[in-house]
């Protein structure tokens, strides 16, 4: 006996625990919401969202930063920025005279960089922003820790934005460098080398293999010089040297902070998974209850209708509808509710009212007079509340779910960004297949806490509102 | 019950039987007929339907121009008015010059005898543009998946259910119950843990796809490559669906396990095997039958997504395929819909036939 009661106890603990689980997990979803409300406003994020421009000084596909802990490795997080036009940078401009008049003008900039980390950066980009009305002719040196000095670039620039990504293998300072190199250690590298790693790894039996290339560490210097006859020639040079690590969350194959689409699904899948469970739920129980009520032609009609909307199939009619009318997230919802409302659950409803109708205090209220809409409002509804609420809970995250089954495919709101937005582009670039796990689980493991807050919720509230139902 | 005679006939049995199919399939006929209905209203909100048929039209009378040697000496604008005359008359023909409360009808009527007319973009295999040659090229791989599925999935609740039933208040009992939340969580989202932990981490089971590139010649190995592609999805419905399912059929046995003419058989002292077949068994048959059929069904929706995730070339594949916003195909979107509302009409009427045949209060009449 005593031993049954303890048990008993236990699993009362134990259903407030998973209550208590789920309420901190949706607490800190609330919080999430909250903050990514006030740090990234909607206009704000809908905009820089789609904007390269707003990411360019971002690591591309960069792990989360938190992944130091278990690598135990030194890695750059973010990005290394060197810009001639930053107000620390020396520039140094000279005219140049011929006969005792100008002929041109000769600008110098050096910048330099620390770099001691034991992995190789991911990218490295450099800009040159070329004004003047004459040809430019441009040389940018690198000078490694270790005194090599590479040869960046050598060459004639008009007017304009120059974009060069150096760390590629097409660049042509690697053929130089392969050279330099193979004079150096007297062996050729077994792969074929890149511009990043010309300019960056150490220059040492390591660097044959690309299993054990490892950066050279120490002070990196960029020394641009340019020189034309426009005198009033203007050049400046910014270079990224990007990180492998960045944020809480990391970056995407464009170079988006992943933790703002993180932060922001959250409001998105709250509102949407609720406001849907709700409309639906309530929608639900407002026509069971006319059904069970008036019976006859309104029954009868409205199972017809639940039976034609049983063999309309629901995923390919949203997404079929979606497609068509290019729907906003709010028109999306109020189509999926109009859809989701035949389902099971509706004949479940109506098999309870229909017991409802036949007890006692409803023959009470008809032999007072009520009408028919007091009945159905004030004595039938309320009586099956209880298996109302928990559920709006259960069905919440099915309905989250349901958001990112629609941008998994590919057909949701071109302007939100939500979890399943990030999935679809996640799977779109193979970032299983290529090893960008944190791409992926970001918004996975979000969805599951989500899922995971609403079932121990919606399990709880389930068992505390019918005793009867109770486990048997 | 009280209604027919105590002695039932054989023949008078399967008239009612019949009686009771025909009326169901002519329920669901119904609704069928309905839902399709509603999907052509629903695609030519915005004309996509006319617009649809307008260039099958075209592209008939332009195949017919260019290979009637009577119109090869006219210049391109003249065929062009030829064409466009014989479009509007080949319309004219069909009906379809009329308000849309007509045109609705024949539409209808083709998209029920499965005239789904060419694709805009998407071939079949062997490169047909025919939307019902491209569906029907993709419908065995979804069918085979989750059919499979489907099965393993209803066996696999139908004993563990049984088995927990017996055991109830067990440590395995419990465990259950606390893996119901699991699913919560759809197939296709496990698929994706499930690619990273079989095929990213451990290199044992393929990404995704059907069969190895090249596929084996040896029927033997095509089979078995094919099963080896099949394991990943299988899986990941097994992990979503098996817990909620065995739990629910449990405590669907605990009730009926406490009827009375069951303590009475208990009491009796027949073995335990007979109780569990004849007594429990049997009465619950019937919905036991709903919830497979309804697993079915849902499998065909998830199977879209799920076949996304383990790009698996069925009917999801091509659906994704068709909906793609940047260059949708919109025939190939509305064939599968009315190829879905197909299948799911079948399973209602195949529910229905199997309950005719196990529910004996069906057989003596209502």
């Amino acid at each position: 006996m005593a031993f049954s009661l303890g048990i008993s106890r236990l699993r009362t603990y134990l259903r407030y625990r998973s209550l208590t689980f789920g309420l901190v997990i949706l607490a800190f979803f609330a919080v999430l919401s909250i903050y990514a409300v006030i740090a990234y406003p909607y206009d704000y994020v809908t905009r820089i969202w789609y904007d390269p421009r707003a990411w360019e000084d971002y690591p591309r596909l960069a792990k989360p930063a938190w992944i130091r802990l278990f690598t135990r490795l030194s890695e750059l997080e973010g990005t290394i920025t060197l810009d001639s036009r930053s107000p620390g940078a020396v520039k140094i401009r000279t005219m140049i005279s011929y006969a005792g008049r100008p002929a041109g003008v000769y600008i110098r900039v050096e910048q330099s960089f620390d770099y001691y980390y034991d992995t190789l950066p991911s990218q490295i980009v450099m800009w040159l922003f070329v004004n003047s009305s004459q040809p430019v002719y441009v040389v940018v040196r690198w000078f490694k820790p270790g005194g090599t000095v590479v040869n960046v670039s050598k060459a004639v620039y008009t007017s304009g934005e120059h974009y060069i990504d150096i760390s590629t293998e097409r660049v042509g300072l690697v053929a130089e460098y392969l050279r330099y190199l193979v004079e150096k250690l007297g062996h050729k590298p077994s792969y074929a080398l890149s511009g990043l790693i010309a300019l960056v790894a150490a220059e040492d039996k390591g660097i044959l293999s690309l299993d054990t290339v490892r950066p050279s560490k120490g002070v990196y210097r960029v020394v641009l010089e340019a020189e034309s006859t426009d005198i009033n020639m203007n050049v400046d040079i910014k270079v990224n040297v990007y990180g492998t690590l960045y944020g809480i969350a990391g970056t995407d194959h464009n170079r988006r902070d992943l933790f703002i689409a993180v932060a922001w699904g959250a409001p998105l899948a709250l509102f949407f998974g609720l406001l849907a469970a709700l409309l639906t739920t309530i929608s639900q129980m407002v026509i069971a209850a006319l059904s069970a009520w008036y019976g006859g032609l309104v029954d009868n009609l409205l199972q017809r209708v639940s039976e034609v909307f049983m063999v309309l199939p629901f995923l390919p009619v949203v997404m079929m509808v979606s497609l068509i009318y290019k729907l906003t997230i709010w028109s999306l919802l109020m189509v999926v509710v109009a859809l989701s409302i035949w389902s099971g659950t509706l004949k479940t409803f109506r098999a309870m009212f229909l017991q409802i109708k036949e007890m006692p205090y409803i023959e009470a209220a008809r032999a007072y007079g009520a009408t028919d809409l007091r009945i159905v409002m004030k004595y039938m509804v309320p009586k099956v509340l209880p298996v109302l609420v928990p559920n709006i809970i259960i069905s919440t995250p099915s309905f989250v779910f349901l958001e990112a089954v629609l941008a998994l495919m590919g057909v949701s709101d071109p302007t939100t960004i939500t979890w399943g937005k990030v999935l679809e582009e996640a799977y779109s670039g193979a970032a299983l297949y290529r090893g960008y796990y944190h791409w992926i689980l970001a918004p996975a493991v979000m969805l599951a806490l989500i899922s995971v807050a609403f079932a121990s919720i919606g399990f709880t509230l389930d068992k505390i509102f019918n005793p009867r139902l109770k486990e048997m | 019950m009280g209604k027919g005679p105590i002695h039932v006939t054989v023949s008078s049995d399967t008239k009612r039987i019949l009686k009771y199919i025909s009326i169901r399939a002519g329920t669901v006929a119904v609704s069928l007929i309905v839902a399709v209905l509603l999907t052509i209203i629903i695609a030519n909100f915005g004309g996509m339907v006319d617009e649809i048929v307008r260039t099958e039209v075209e592209f008939w009378v332009w195949e017919y121009i260019n290979r009637n040697p009577e119109y090869r000496g006219l210049s391109e604008e003249e065929r062009a008015r030829i064409a466009s005359q014989m479009t509007e008359s080949a319309l004219r023909a069909r009906g379809l010059d009329k308000p849309f409360a007509v045109r609705v009808f024949i539409y209808l009527g083709d998209a029920l005898t499965l005239r789904l007319g060419r694709s805009m973009h998407i071939t079949s295999n062997a490169g047909s543009r025919q939307v019902w040659n491209i569906i029907a090229e993709r419908l065995p791989p979804t069918v085979l998946l989750f059919t499979t599925t489907s099965i393993i999935i209803f066996v696999s609740e139908l004993v563990g259910g049984l088995y927990l039933s017996r055991r109830y208040g067990s440590l395995l009992d419990r465990m259950v119950a606390l893996l119901t939340p699991l699913s919560l969580m759809p197939g296709w989202f496990y698929g994706i843990f499930m690619i990273i932990v079989f095929a990213a981490w451990f290199r044992l089971l393929p990404w995704g796809g059907m069969v190895d590139a090249p596929p084996p010649e040896d029927p033997l190995m095509y089979g078995l490559s094919v099963l080896k592609h099949m394991v990943l999805p299988i899986l990941s419905w097994m992990l979503a669906y098996i817990p909620i399912g065995v739990y629910n059929m449990r405590t669907f046995f605990l009730i009926f396990s406490t009827e009375e003419y069951v303590e009475y058989a208990r009491a009796r002292g027949l073995p335990g095997k007979l109780i569990e077949r004849r007594y429990i068994l049997r009465p619950t048959l019937p919905p036991i039958i709903t919830n497979f059929v309804l697993t079915l069904i849902s499998s065909w929706m998830g199977a879209i997504v799920t076949e996304r995730v383990f790009n698996w070339p069925g009917l999801g594949t091509l659906f994704y395929a068709a909906i793609n916003p940047a260059n949708p195909d919109p025939p190939v979107v509305i064939g599968i819909v009315t190829i879905y509302a197909y299948l799911l009409a079948i399973s209602v009427i195949v529910l229905d036939i199997v309950y005719a045949l196990v529910d004996p209060r069906i057989r003596v009449g209502e």
